[in-house]
């Protein structure tokens, strides 16, 4: 059994975009908070911390969720992915990233890591999304200034991008 | 937007958790995925004195059918059951609901256990394991026990759970609904809170099951002999709907949520008897 008590700050680590970090926590630290204002990976944003915005939404063991609905004590020892960790090469942007530039998929840019991140999820599980599929992957967002058409149109071709890449290298 | 201190204590085994609870008693919430509790701990609208965490119990990870039921374990994610490959055969009003519980993002940690013992009005899975008859499962360390989901569901947020128990399964029985189902629900967006969640199942001898959320504290259930004539159906509803009479909020009137009952009603029965 973990234990950690309620004043205790209790040492997490679990490994963040293929690296091992750690810090202290109390149990109530939210893992969005956590990754912010102790490892100083600011690439996850928070907006509105109750699950409904999802800015926040990062990687859990491959899967997308949203980071204010957990502890920071709860991802010990999981994979932990976010947007620093969605491109190979650190001088490139990922197929996604690409698109949203092209498509002006963003202006203030504030819940555009969050999206990212369910996209890099979804489109994974899903090589061959429909459009259905997509928006309805997208509803689980909120975005206040660019408005959603920029963002469906870089997350289409970004899956039609990606389907032919596939295409390549099956044959 | 913080939650207020709390211990926390994630168990590794169910044994484990069983002592604890009985130990801490109601000093305890049990947490799972956590995409309603979770929020309700940063609105401070719960400060338990602990958090015991049983995602992480291998053995509460399981989707199984036996007896012709299929068990859900109590850590598996709405996510997992949706892919399950059995779902559309064994569950074909779950398939059709459970799109519509959250978002992927929250249906991805949120788990099938969670949304039934958190037990919102309007959620999608209290009403489907009350249209199917499904029961769930609780244990302490003595023993277990398993209650139908009128007996489970006790009120707006409220269930029958005491303080030493945990709920490690839910389940539904395999197939209700082989012969015709179908669902409709009423929301602002897609993903949000319904204002009306709507099924209707064809059960093993021909009845027909009604069964609705968000027009009372619980969902509720209307069943009905399944070579009914269309008007007489009519009429059942409409009784049904002043019964329930429904309410009035911020998104809808009693006198709406009575209305969209009436109206989709007939629509999700001729549905059903178009597929028979």
């Amino acid at each position: 059994m973990r234990v950690a008590s309620k004043t205790e700050l209790v040492q997490v680590g679990f490994t963040l975009n293929g690296k091992p970090v750690t810090g202290h926590a109390e149990p109530r630290m939210l893992l969005s908070d956590f990754l912010r204002q102790v490892i100083g990976a600011t690439g996850t944003h928070v907006g509105c911390e109750h699950g409904v915005c999802g800015c926040c939404t990062l990687r859990i063991d491959g899967v997308a969720q949203r980071s204010c609905l957990v502890l920071a004590v709860q991802a010990e020892g999981l994979d932990v992915q976010t947007v620093e960790g969605i491109s190979d090469r650190e001088d490139a942007m990922s197929v996604l990233q690409e698109a949203f530039r092209k498509h002006h998929a963003l202006q203030c840019g504030f819940c555009t890591p969050g999206i990212l991140m369910s996209f890099v999820d979804f489109m994974e599980r899903v090589p061959d999304p429909t459009e259905e599929q997509l928006r309805d992957t997208l509803s689980g967002h909120i975005c206040r200034c660019t408005g959603y058409a920029g963002i469906m149109a870089a997350v289409i071709e970004a899956a039609e991008t990606l389907r032919a890449a596939r295409g390549s290298t099956d044959a | 937007m913080k939650p207020a201190a709390f211990d926390y204590y994630r168990a590794e085994t169910l044994r484990e958790a069983l002592e604890l609870r009985a130990e801490k008693r109601d000093a305890l919430r049990i947490i799972a995925g956590g995409q309603s509790l979770g929020a309700m701990l940063n609105l401070r609208l719960v400060s338990p004195e602990g958090l015991l965490d049983i995602s992480r119990l291998d053995e509460l990870k399981q989707i199984e059918v036996r007896d012709g039921r299929v068990e859900v374990g109590a850590a598996v994610t709405q996510s997992q059951l949706l892919d399950w490959a059995g779902l559309r055969e064994k569950l074909p009003f779950v398939a059709q609901a459970l799109p519509w519980v959250g978002h992927f993002q929250t249906r991805n940690r949120g788990t099938v256990g969670g949304s039934i013992c958190h037990g919102d009005p309007s959620s999608e899975l209290p009403l489907a394991l009350a249209l199917l008859g499904g029961e769930v499962v609780l244990r302490t360390r003595r023993g277990s026990r398993r209650l139908s989901a009128g007996d489970f569901q006790l009120g707006m947020l409220t269930n029958a759970c005491e303080d030493d128990e945990i709920v490690v399964a839910v389940s539904f029985p395999a197939g209700v609904g082989a012969r015709g189902s179908a669902f409709r629900e009423v929301a602002r967006r897609h993903g949000d809170f319904a204002i009306v969640a709507i099924g209707l199942v064809v059960m093993d001898k021909g009845q027909i099951r009604l069964g609705v959320s968000g027009m009372a504290d619980t969902p509720q259930v209307l069943e009905l002999p399944g070579d009914i004539e269309d008007a007489a159906f009519v009429e059942q509803v409409e009784a049904f709907a002043w019964r329930l009479k429904g309410h009035t909020d911020i998104h809808a009137s009693a006198r709406y949520r009575r209305d969209l009952l009436r109206r989709i009603a007939p629509q999700l029965l001729s549905e059903v008897r178009q597929c028979a």
